[in-house]
């Protein structure tokens, strides 16, 4: 699985970062974690709020507030 | 009740005579507290659920490859319901720009979306009344058509970023959330809102109690007045850089117009703070070259003191 942290080094960036790591290791699953923090690279995946996330090349998340852990570990399930 | 409530604590509790100065100010302080927050709380909610339904990705959607006027008019009013945070305006640009919606309709976005927010009007609501609110809305969603009327006109394309114009974005689809999941949103969203924005409004609530009562009232007709022409001019100038502060900013400024400061002043005041800010041009510099960023805040600029002499005159 692939999941991607979009933001470019904002608090919540990092708290979102944070989130998936925590939920990928909850879930005990495989899953390769990217951060993209270039502005350009961002908007090229469609984001237009900060911080994103996406599993799987889909946005499951864009914007604050951040969604709960039991949110992020809905969504990264979703696609597994 | 509220007032009941706050007279309670200041005589009844706290034993204080209602005629000296720190129980008028307590009681002021206790009553516009409990009122702000109570509004700040319910209506904030309310709004969030609205704009739960109108993702910066759904409004890109409806703007792109409008023409411009009706395409200046729907971006200042989605500008109202679309949630944006100054922190996410390049991505939010790129966006719009690759998505087809042309320069001057992103840039009614812009300016409408951070100046016309629930913030600035429920306590534009709370502290002045209705009308005072709406009339800023009205004149933030005019300012905001008018401003990216003109920026389309100029043609200033050239002077947006070039590698903005390559930029490919994908679809982008636009994450589908039930009805439950958008109060679960709105519930996070108050909650972070007010975890970030209380202690302005305390402080606020208690420098406009300290204006209320030790400011006298010549000095602030002197140089707030109506009679002071440049009043509006210095209003702009200070309220460009505080950003952000609009919730702290209102309180204080309400006391002042209990003075004597005239209300265009203070409208004029209002939208300098929200629409305009040193980070946001730092931000912009990202995806816009430097003559692009002067004309943007020259313009609303410009538009904002016209929009304080007109109502000083009026009002």
């Amino acid at each position: 699985m692939e999941i991607k942290v979009l933001g470019p080094g904002c608090v919540s960036c990092f708290k979102m970062e944070e989130l998936a790591r925590t939920a990928v290791r909850e879930l005990d699953i495989e899953a390769r974690i990217e951060k993209i923090t270039d502005i350009g690279q961002i908007a090229m995946h469609g984001i237009l709020s900060t911080p994103g996330l996406m599993v799987n090349g889909k946005i499951k998340h864009s914007g604050k507030p951040l969604p709960s852990l039991e949110m992020v570990k809905e969504l990264i399930k979703g696609e597994a | 009740m509220l007032k009941q409530f706050a007279d309670y604590i200041t005589y009844a509790l706290l034993k204080l005579e209602p005629t000296s100065h720190l129980g008028d100010a307590l009681n002021f302080f206790i009553y516009d507290t409990l009122k702000i927050f109570l509004l700040l709380t319910t209506i904030v909610y309310a709004v969030a659920i609205i704009r739960a339904y109108f993702p910066p990705e759904k409004t890109k959607r409806m703007l792109s490859h409008k023409r411009e006027y009706i395409g200046n008019a729907m971006a200042a009013l989605l500008g109202i319901v679309t949630p944006f945070c100054s922190c996410s305006a390049v991505p939010l640009f790129i966006g719009f720009v690759e998505a087809g919606v042309p320069l001057g309709v992103t840039f009614s976005f812009l300016i409408s979306s951070p100046m016309v927010n629930e913030i600035a009007l429920i306590m534009l609501w709370g502290l002045f009344g209705w009308k005072i609110a709406l009339i800023y809305t009205g004149t933030g969603v005019v300012l905001a058509i008018v401003s990216g009327i003109i920026i389309g006109k100029l043609k200033m394309e050239k002077y947006v970023q070039d590698y903005v114009w390559e930029i490919k974005a994908g679809a982008g689809e636009i994450v589908q959330t039930t009805f439950r999941e958008k109060l679960v949103y709105a519930r996070d969203y108050t909650t972070e809102l007010l975890k970030r924005i209380w202690p302005y409004v305390v402080i606020g609530i208690a420098l406009g109690g300290i204006v209320h009562g030790y400011i006298p009232t010549d000095f602030v007709v002197k140089y707030a007045g109506r009679d002071n022409p440049l009043a509006v001019l210095v209003a702009v100038l200070i309220g460009v850089p505080l950003y952000s502060n609009a919730a702290g900013m209102i309180p204080v400024v309400q006391a002042l117009v209990g003075k004597g400061m005239a209300m265009g002043t203070v409208l004029a005041f209002m939208m300098s703070v929200t629409a305009i800010s040193f980070p946001e041009a730092v931000i912009l510099k990202n995806v816009l070259k430097m003559r692009l960023i002067y004309t943007f805040f020259g313009i609303v600029a410009i538009g904002i003191v016209i929009v304080g002499y007109l109502f000083n005159a009026i009002l």
